[in-house]
C-alpha cells in the first residue's frame, strides 16, 4: 500500500490491508429479504397480479358457486375453493412470483450488477427465499380470512390438520420456487414472451388442478395429466386440511396423502437439479 | 497481492466468440491512481476486453492481473475492492434512492457512506424519491453511486454519460476527478473523444480487436501534429494534401496559381481527425 494509501483525500480509512471482514451471507441475505420484500409490496403489478388474483377469484367463484353441487351435497363449493385457490396462491407467489421477476432481473441486468458486487450468491437466494415465504403466508391469510369472514369456513381445530398444512405448503412453495428460478430462463425475453412462457402454462394448470373448476368437474384424462404436475397435489393436501368432509369426492376415498408428499419431493428435486444447471446471471444473448 | 504494481496488467488477452475473434492480443498497463480510457467504435472489443477485467467473462488466451489477482479466479474480498457502474439503476424501481444505496452499501467491508455518496454524485435532493421517478441523466448518477458505495480502489466506467447534459457531463466529471484524485484508479470506456481528452491521463484506442495507439491525450495529438493539411479549391473541386512543410506547399501552390489560391487552408488535424484516422475511418 504507497500509492493509494497517501492519497485520502475524501475516501475512507479502510484501504488495503485494514479492510473490515467481509458481511457473511446470512446479513446480506436478510438485507436481500427487507429489499425484496420492498420491491414486491410496493409493486403494482405483484400486488395485482399476484397477491390480490386469488383472493378476487375466491369472492367471484365463491358468490358465484354458492350452492352445494348435487354430486356432493353436503359440501359447500366455496370451501372447495378456499382450499384450492390455497393452492393456487401459494403456486402463483412461489413459481410465477419468481419466473417473471427473475427473467426480468436477468433481462434488466439486475443480476449482473449484483453478480459484480461481493454479495454471494446464497445471500441472493435467501432474499428470494424470504420474500416468497412472506408474500406466500400472506397470501394464504388473505384466503383463509374471506373464507371465513363471506363463506362460514371453519379452520380446522386438530394440530395433526396444521402439521399437514405446515409440509404441504413447505414442500409445495419449494418445489415451485425452484421450478419458477428454472422456468425464468426459458423465455429469451421477460417482457415479450415471458407471459407465454411462464404464467400460461400456469393458468392451464389452474383450470385442470381444481383450483378454478371443483376438481370432481375435471375429466379424468385431463385430471391425470394435472396429477403430474406439483399443483394438483398441493389442491388435495390442501382439501384435506380445509376441507376434510370433501374425501368422498377423491378417488378411492382417500387423499393420498404419502403420495403427495413423493411427488411434491420429486418435484423439489428435480427443480433443484434443473437450478443447478441452468441458472444464468446473465441472457444467452448478451454479448 | 500485490500492491506496489500496476492496478492492471494485460499480457497478449485473446477471446472469440464462435470462431470470430473479438480481442486479437490486447497489453495494458494501468497504473494506480490513474484515468485510463479506452476508446474506439462498437465491436471493436472494448466491452470484451472490460468484461474481461471485471470477471464476468472468460479469456481464451493470455495475462490478466486486476489488483495483483486473476479476475477469472477472484473471489469477493477481490470484488470488494472493485467497482463497476453498469447501466439501468431502474430495475428496482420501487426503491429510494437512499434504500438503495444504502443496500448495496450492506454488501461491502468498509462501505463508504451512502449519504455521502448520493452527495458525491449529486442526488441528494433525490435521496427520498423513489428510482422510477428519475430522470436519465438522474439514473447514470445513480449507477455510480451504486459502483462507487463498496468505496473501491478501482473503478469501472462504462459509456458513463451517454444521455447527460453538456452541463451534467462536466459535474460528473468533476466527481470523476476528485476520485481519481483520492487515489482510485479508474478504468473508461468511452464513444467521446472530448470526454476521453477531459479526464484520462492516457488512452488506448482500439480497432478490430486490438490497440492501435495509445498515450496521453496531448501525445496522440502531437504525434500527428507534426503534420499539417493543406487544402484549396482546383478543378472544380477541394484538394487536400498532408505535409510536413506546409509553407514550402503553400509557396508552391502561390507560384502555380500566380498568386492568391482558392479556398486554402492550412490545419492541424484535431485528435477526433486522428482518431478517425486510426480506427479507419469508422465514427
Amino acid at each position: 500500500m504507497t500509492s493509494t494509501a497517501q492519497a485520502s483525500a475524501g475516501a475512507p480509512a479502510a484501504t488495503g490491508q485494514a479492510r473490515a471482514a467481509l458481511p457473511g451471507a446470512w446479513r446480506i441475505g436478510l438485507s436481500r429479504g427487507a429489499v425484496e420484500l420492498r420491491a414486491f409490496f410496493r409493486e403494482r403489478q405483484s400486488v395485482v397480479f399476484i397477491l390480490a388474483m386469488p383472493a378476487v377469484m375466491l369472492v367471484l367463484l365463491g358468490a358465484i358457486f354458492s350452492r352445494p353441487h348435487q354430486s356432493a351435497p353436503a359440501i359447500s363449493v366455496s370451501d372447495l375453493y378456499v382450499a384450492g385457490l390455497i393452492g393456487g396462491g401459494v403456486m402463483a407467489t412461489s413459481y410465477q412470483n419468481l419466473g417473471m421477476s427473475i427473467a426480468l432481473e436477468r433481462e434488466r441486468f439486475t443480476l449482473k450488477r449484483l453478480r459484480g458486487t461481493p454479495m454471494p450468491a446464497a445471500a441472493y437466494f435467501i432474499g428470494k427465499i424470504i420474500q416468497v415465504l412472506v408474500a406466500a403466508l400472506a397470501e394464504v391469510a388473505i384466503l383463509l380470512a374471506i373464507g371465513v369472514a363471506f363463506y362460514h369456513l371453519r379452520l380446522p381445530a386438530a394440530v395433526s390438520a396444521w402439521w399437514t398444512f405446515t409440509w404441504v405448503f413447505g414442500l409445495g412453495v419449494a418445489a415451485c420456487s425452484l421450478l419458477g428460478i428454472a422456468a425464468s430462463s426459458v423465455p429469451r425475453s421477460a417482457a415479450r414472451n415471458g407471459i407465454a412462457v411462464i404464467t400460461l402454462p400456469f393458468m392451464v394448470l389452474q383450470f385442470i388442478s381444481g383450483v378454478y373448476v371443483p376438481i370432481f368437474l375435471v375429466p379424468r384424462w385431463l385430471r391425470d395429466i394435472a396429477a403430474v404436475f406439483p399443483l394438483e397435489w398441493m389442491c388435495r393436501g390442501m382439501r384435506s386440511v380445509f376441507v376434510p368432509q370433501a374425501v368422498v369426492l377423491e378417488p378411492g376415498h382417500s387423499f393420498q396423502l404419502g403420495q403427495t408428499a413423493l411427488v411434491l419431493a420429486a418435484w423439489l428435486v428435480a427443480g433443484l437439479v434443473l437450478c443447478l444447471t441452468t441458472f444464468r446471471w446473465q441472457n444467452r444473448q448478451a454479448g | 497481492m500485490n500492491e506496489s504494481g500496476p492496478a492492471i496488467r494485460v499480457r497478449k488477452l485473446r477471446k472469440s466468440y464462435g470462431g470470430v475473434a473479438a480481442v486479437r492480443g490486447i497489453d495494458l498497463e494501468v497504473a494506480p491512481g490513474e484515468i485510463f480510457a479506452m476508446l474506439g467504435p462498437n465491436g471493436a472489443g472494448k466491452t470484451t476486453t472490460v468484461e474481461i477485467l471485471e470477471g464476468y467473462r472468460d479469456r481464451d488466451d493470455g495475462e490478466v492481473r486486476v489488483l495483483g489477482t486473476d479476475p477469472g479466479r477472484a473471489g469477493r474480498s477481490w470484488r470488494a475492492r472493485i467497482g463497476i457502474v453498469l447501466q439501468g439503476a431502474a430495475d428496482q424501481p420501487e426503491l429510494t434512492v437512499a434504500e438503495l444505496v444504502g443496500h448495496f452499501a450492506s454488501f461491502y467491508p468498509s462501505p463508504r457512506r451512502p449519504a455521502e455518496v448520493i452527495d458525491l454524485v449529486g442526488l441528494t435532493g433525490k435521496a427520498s424519491a423513489r428510482v422510477r421517478t428519475l430522470s436519465g441523466g438522474q439514473e447514470r448518477r445513480l449507477d455510480v453511486a451504486l459502483g462507487l458505495v463498496g468505496s473501491p480502489d478501482l473503478l469501472f466506467l462504462d459509456e458513463p454519460t451517454t444521455g447527460f447534459d453538456p452541463g451534467a457531463r462536466r459535474d460528473f466529471w468533476a466527481v470523476i476527478r476528485a476520485l481519481s484524485g483520492s487515489g482510485v484508479t479508474v478504468l473508461l470506456t468511452t464513444h467521446y473523444l472530448d470526454e476521453a481528452a477531459a479526464l484520462a491521463d492516457r488512452v488506448a484506442v482500439l480497432s478490430d480487436g486490438v490497440i492501435v495507439a495509445e498515450g496521453s491525450p496531448a501525445e496522440l495529438g502531437g504525434r500527428a501534429a507534426g503534420q499539417a493539411v493543406v487544402s484549396w479549391q482546383e478543378f472544380g473541386g477541394t484538394r487536400s494534401e498532408r505535409t510536413t512543410e506546409p509553407a514550402l506547399l503553400v509557396t508552391s501552390l502561390v507560384s502555380r496559381f500566380g498568386g492568391e489560391v482558392p479556398g486554402l487552408t492550412v490545419s492541424r488535424p484535431s485528435l477526433e481527425d486522428i482518431y478517425l484516422e486510426l480506427i479507419g475511418g469508422r465514427p
